[in-house]
């Protein structure tokens, strides 16, 4: 009975596995941006995610130095395997932002940044050999939002609106050891308030499925109240409570990294790697990358319209006569762009 | 010819200074050598009875140990010296005296919070506006809130002046400037007054005696805002630097932070209060010594009170703990009180008065020509 049974299934349930299996060989690459004032604890905090220290030999600028420094783009790779499963991660630094006395767009050389890894995977994209195509697009921003204020400053507001269009911003409340329960909870009230008064488009986080467990649920809908997630990170291991824990020792009690009621580094964690890494990277491929495709292409279409002679990342057909040439060109383009909107809603897998 | 009382002095300092003058030139008369050392003891308990509790009036008979002085018992009967420390005590205390503060930082270091807990009232422009809003204000305009406040017969008319929109746009640039303005504006204030022929017996201070500066707790150097402005402000009123809501650095990393502090401020040619060339002699030295060597202070500010151990105390509390703001083993704010109000209260408007004050007005001289030698109508007595 058990044969006629397995006669009657096709077997593709098993794709999952296959694909399970191939990603396992293969593995997974995410790259994370880091944006905030110096001081506000990213490295600390980036080292805890990922247990490592990546900044071990760091050398503070001090205040002569920084009085001349601009904001630089500095990337970190390290390989993590975890389980038989690799992660090549980059963490992408900004040092430098927002440490000036005069400010004024210190955002530029990092939308640049994002904009360039956009369009070096445009060029490799429409490419000829596509085999080996290095994705260096930024999955992720977070953002650290200083603890010490009473909600948004102006130049909190108007980084996150150059970037919220181009990458995932996931703000974050920095050093939330310095916050009593209450003073984090008006905190996040403010900042929620204040983004959506603004018009910040953080990253959203995708409703669950119909099909999901309660449990999922539940945690799914504690995460999207606990936001902005208010953040504690350390790089170094105290005992507590006859434990060993990642932790911050003060005269007063001690600062447990991984303990749920004192921060929220748990969920921040969860999220970014543990349930939701794939969301990101999709949403950076569909929804920022495409809407940095569509755009680029636009403003060459109407470059060609205007003069002939252009320069362009994508291969164009030579033109033979002109005008007949460039209204075929114009309308191909067309075609893809539209194609594209159409595809956007078939989920990929793998 | 119109004679000026040389004892019309308005500042209750000059006042300080011209009885110890009387007081020293008496002793002069008694005592073959000068006893600095009582003059020393006799400042410290002028100091004292300014903003403390008990007021020690020294005993006549105490040997004060050194040589040519005559001492109490020696006297034929009692002259009462002592007893003019009495007189300017109660004087003190009708007049009440005035301090000027100003609180420097960016939006959310806890200023407002922090002066409410150092002077245990509610006197910061916070508790003080009916409307108040915690929303970023785009330029830097200065305003002062005053209160009397009184402890123990002594009366004090504090003003505190709050800078809000410093530091707080995304181009900082010369927002300290209303401030340097403001401060040289209450030194040529006072400047004005004093050169009226009809002077006011007391002319009112409204120049800024201290002020502090707030540093968020980063835990890596100063930031050039923080140099540029202390660099300015720092020639023409005493700064005092503290670490704001320092409740976020562990131990180690208050010392670290603090060192590169003092490495930066020393770097860039910066000088806060104590500043080493007002040190009047060796035992001021070795006291503010101790200081520099603390500062900045670490200071975290609440008016709340919780339970610890069946005592009532300020402090913070969190999940993993209370933050005893008085706790020296917590944070350093009593420090920071000791060193503003219970012991260099008065060396605060001294520095402000006998040297920023100083500076500004024999700058201000040269530049206008302006000099006290007198036209022929109205004479100076000397």
């Amino acid at each position: 009975q058990t044969l006629a049974l397995e006669k009657q299934y096709v077997g593709f349930a098993t794709l999952p596995n296959q694909v399970h299996r191939k990603s396992v060989k293969k593995g997974f690459d995410f790259t994370l941006m880091v944006a905030g004032e110096s001081g506000m604890g990213k490295s600390t905090l980036v080292n805890s995610l990922f247990l490592t220290d990546l900044y071990k030999d760091r050398k503070l600028l001090n205040a002569e130095e920084r009085i001349n420094q601009t904001v630089e783009i500095i990337k970190h790779t390290v390989d993590i395997e975890e389980k038989g499963v690799k992660l090549k991660l980059t963490i992408v630094d900004t040092p430098g932002f927002g440490d000036a006395v005069n400010n004024n767009e210190c955002w530029k050389p990092i939308t640049d940044y994002i904009d360039q890894q956009f369009e070096q995977y445009f060029r490799d994209e429409s490419g000829l050999n596509r085999k080996n195509i290095q994705d260096n697009r930024v999955h992720c921003c977070l953002y650290f939002i200083p603890p010490f204020g009473h909600g948004l400053r102006p130049v909190d507001v108007e980084f996150m609106k150059a970037l919220h269009e181009k990458v995932n911003v996931v703000p974050l409340i920095a050093k939330a050891d310095c916050l009593t329960p209450n003073e984090i909870k008006k905190l996040k009230d403010r900042v929620r308030e204040e983004i959506e008064r603004f018009g910040i488009k953080v990253y959203q986080f995708p409703e669950c499925d119909s099909d999901e467990d309660e449990e999922f649920k539940q945690l799914d809908k504690e995460l999207k109240e606990c936001c902005p997630l208010a953040v504690i990170g350390s790089n170094t291991v105290v005992e507590a409570r006859g434990q060993r824990v990642r932790g911050r020792l003060y005269p007063w009690g001690i600062v447990e990294v991984e303990n749920q009621s004192h921060c929220d580094f748990v969920k921040l964690r969860n999220m970014l790697i543990r349930s939701h890494m794939h969301d990101l990277k999709d949403v950076t491929c569909d929804v920022h990358y495409e809407n940095y495709r569509a755009q680029c292409i636009q403003d060459m279409t109407s470059k060609l319209t205007q003069d002939n002679r252009m320069e362009s990342p994508i291969p164009i057909l030579p033109l033979s006569t002109p005008d007949v040439e460039t209204d075929r060109l114009i309308k191909m383009k067309d075609e893809e762009v539209n194609c594209y909107v159409i595809m956007g809603n078939i989920t990929y897998t793998g | 010819m119109e004679e000026v009382k040389p004892s019309a002095v308005e500042d209750k300092a000059a006042a300080e200074e011209a009885v110890e003058e009387r007081v020293a030139q008496e002793k002069t008369e008694d005592s073959t050598a000068q006893n600095k050392e009582t003059e020393e003891r006799e400042v410290d308990v002028e100091r004292e009875m300014e903003g403390e509790v008990e007021v020690v009036t020294p005993c006549p008979t105490e040997s004060h140990g050194l040589q040519g002085t005559i001492k109490g018992h020696d006297l034929f009967g009692y002259v009462g010296i002592e007893a003019v420390l009495d007189q300017m005590r109660r004087k003190t205390m009708k007049a009440g005296f005035e301090f000027n503060i100003m609180v420097v930082g960016q939006s959310g270091l806890g200023k407002s919070t922090l002066v409410n807990t150092l002077f245990k009232s509610k006197v910061s422009r916070k508790s003080c506006s009916p409307n108040y809003e915690e929303k970023i204000s785009k330029t830097v305009k200065l305003q002062s809130v005053s209160h009397v406040i009184e402890e123990k017969g002594v009366k004090m008319k504090l003003t505190v002046i709050d800078t809000p929109g410093f530091g707080d746009q995304i181009n900082n640039e010369n927002c300290w400037e209303p401030i340097v303005s403001y401060v040289n504006e209450q030194y040529e204030r006072y400047l004005k007054e004093e050169l009226y022929v009809n002077r006011k017996p007391r002319i009112p201070d409204t120049r800024v005696h201290c002020c502090v500066y707030f540093l968020p707790a980063t835990g890596h150097w100063l930031r050039p805002i923080d140099v540029e402005f202390m660099k300015r402000l720092g020639k023409i009123v005493s700064i005092v630097p503290i670490i704001a809501k320092a409740d976020t650095l562990t131990m180690e990393e208050r010392q670290e932070f603090k060192q590169r502090i003092r490495q930066d401020l020393n770097a860039n040619g910066i000088r806060v209060y104590p500043q080493t060339e007002y040190d009047e002699d060796p035992e001021d030295r070795i006291l503010n010594d101790k200081i520099r060597e603390n500062i900045p202070f670490a200071v975290v500010g609440t008016d709340k009170e919780h339970q610890v151990n069946g005592n009532k105390v300020l402090g913070r509390k969190t999940k993993w703990g209370i933050i005893e703001v008085e706790n020296v083993a917590h944070c350093e704010f009593t420090n920071l009180r000791d060193l503003l109000i219970r012991s260099h209260l008065q060396d605060l408007k001294d520095v402000t008065h006998n040297i920023h004050y100083e500076t500004f007005r024999v700058r201000r001289l040269n530049e206008s020509n302006l000099t006290l030698q007198p036209p022929v109508s109205t004479v100076y007595c000397s």
